[in-house]
């Protein structure tokens, strides 16, 4: 796989970059909704100036270039382990042409060595699946939205919230309340019901690599995050938590078995600069097509 | 209304700052995020050559490299999240006489009072226009404790032009954050 280098450092500007299509008809979407003259419309427009100036210059749409997450569907055979070496080398290079912030730290020194490598970073998610095709997906989530993200066990007294989907309704609309502005909205949500609570975030996070605006083929989550999505708009929090009716631009749920005793609700945040491509690759490596 | 600043800036100019105004700021200012709060919180001295009487404090850590003939050039600089910084801010308004801060997300009680207090604002700047931001940013006057606290975490000294950004906290009392807050509180009660 010679091209793969060039292929992954290419993904890494891409993503950094150029905001995929489907996100940026939902900002679209949302700075015509906003009236005239207020705040909300300015900082919408800020945004679509924003992302035109980073794809023109090939410069990062937010300085906080995030934790850097691939995720990596493979055949049965593909060598993990020279798949990673070269993922780890074109973060290094990402990162001196300035696609990538230096933006990994030590948690016990609080050194940051320039590189983006290190435990965790970049982290890679590898799944065989029994086709011959090679795809991956970058996602570069910021440390702003990940903040705010939340994991509910229920039942929930304070919220009346019991382990049913309204439950998870009202769960999900508490953590969208608590995040306010904080995690630069209109956000995006990932939640997962269900799993572990190591899982449940991680699923909740997988969510994020389907359309924005697909729909849900479950009807009952469907119906789930069409009402989420519709009564966070109603709050008035509004892009940046200015006031307004764009908060988010979409709700992606998905559901995981649990056992028993334990009932989890995972919310991550992804904030309006929603950065994640993914390519099609040949069996040298080389892009053969974008999937988003 | 929009207001052009320039830092440093006068105690007068700030107390005409009403919540949902919107900025235009130029001149010079420094960065400083977390590692930079805790160290001046701490009784930690600032570097010489930074002087914050008057000046603004921007929460930002930005992605700069060297260009061609040596010298620092911001690729990217957008604001980070600012309540992280609420156990400091106040204080460190004060004791440096700092009359503005930058950042998102707005911050909470003890630096709304500060701000009152003294004499201040929170300006809010757009999160994630990296690019739109780093536009205004002319130069590179110079970088402090690089060594110390790494790239993002550094006091970066930058002349800006025209840079925007919304009051949401002034020196009247006033928080948009607030107020965004409770109507919300309010709206999900009816919809739970």
């Amino acid at each position: 796989m010679r091209g793969l280098r060039e292929s992954l450092i290419e993904l890494i500007r891409r993503t950094s970059a150029e905001i995929p299509d489907d996100v940026q008809r939902g900002i679209l979407r949302g700075l015509e909704q906003e009236k005239e003259g207020t705040i909300a419309k300015s900082a919408l427009e800020i945004i679509e100036k924003n992302i035109e100036l980073a794809k023109r210059k090939s410069q990062p749409l937010c300085q906080d270039t995030g934790s850097i997450l691939f995720y990596v569907d493979c055949p049965v055979g593909l060598n993990q382990v020279e798949f990673e070496a070269e993922a780890r080398d074109a973060v290094v290079e990402a990162t001196k042409r300035g696609y990538l912030r230096q933006n990994s730290v030590d948690s016990i020194t609080g050194k940051n060595d320039g590189t983006n490598l290190g435990p965790g970073s970049p982290n890679m998610h590898f799944h065989q699946h029994a086709t011959d095709k090679i795809q991956v997906r970058l996602m570069l989530k910021g440390g702003g939205c990940e903040n705010v993200g939340a994991q509910f066990s229920l039942p929930n007294t304070a919220l009346k919230a019991n382990r049913d989907l309204d439950g998870c309704r009202k769960v999900i609309l508490e953590a969208v309340h608590q995040a306010q502005g904080k995690g630069c909205g209109p956000g995006i949500l990932g939640v997962c019901i269900g799993g572990d609570r190591a899982s449940g975030y991680e699923f909740s996070k997988r969510e994020f690599l389907r359309m924005l605006d697909d729909r849900n083929p479950n009807p009952k989550l469907d119906e789930l995050e069409q009402d989420i999505l519709k009564t966070a708009n109603e709050l008035g929090i509004g892009p940046m938590g200015f006031g307004g009716k764009t908060t988010l631009l979409g709700v992606k749920i998905g559901a995981a078995n649990r056992v028993p005793a334990s009932y989890f609700v995972s919310i991550s945040y992804m904030c309006w600069a929603f950065r994640r491509h993914g390519a099609s690759l040949a069996q040298d490596g080389t892009i053969s097509d974008w999937l988003y | 209304m929009t207001h052009h600043l320039t830092s440093p800036v006068s105690e007068e100019a700030i107390r005409e700052l009403k919540v949902g105004d919107q900025v235009l700021i130029s001149g010079v200012v420094f960065t400083g995020r977390d590692a930079v709060h805790k160290y001046l919180h701490e009784g930690g001295e600032l570097p010489s050559g930074v002087n914050l009487e008057g000046g603004i404090i921007y929460h930002c850590g930005p992605v700069v490299l060297k260009d061609e003939n040596d010298e620092w050039k911001v690729v990217a600089a957008g604001p980070t999240t600012s309540i992280r910084e609420e156990p400091y801010q106040g204080d460190i308004m004060k004791q440096f006489g700092v009359r503005g801060v930058i950042g998102k997300g707005g911050m909470a009680d003890k630096t709304l009072a500060a701000c009152k207090d003294h004499g201040a604002v929170y300006l809010h700047a757009i999160g994630g226009a990296a690019q739109v931001l780093a536009e205004c940013i002319v130069r590179v006057r110079n970088v402090y404790m690089l060594e110390e606290f790494g790239s993002p975490e550094a006091i970066w000294e930058l002349e800006v032009n025209e840079f925007p950004a919304v009051v949401t906290m002034d020196s009247h009392g006033e928080s948009l954050h607030k107020d965004v807050r409770s109507q919300s509180e309010e709206a999900l009660a009816d919809r739970r």
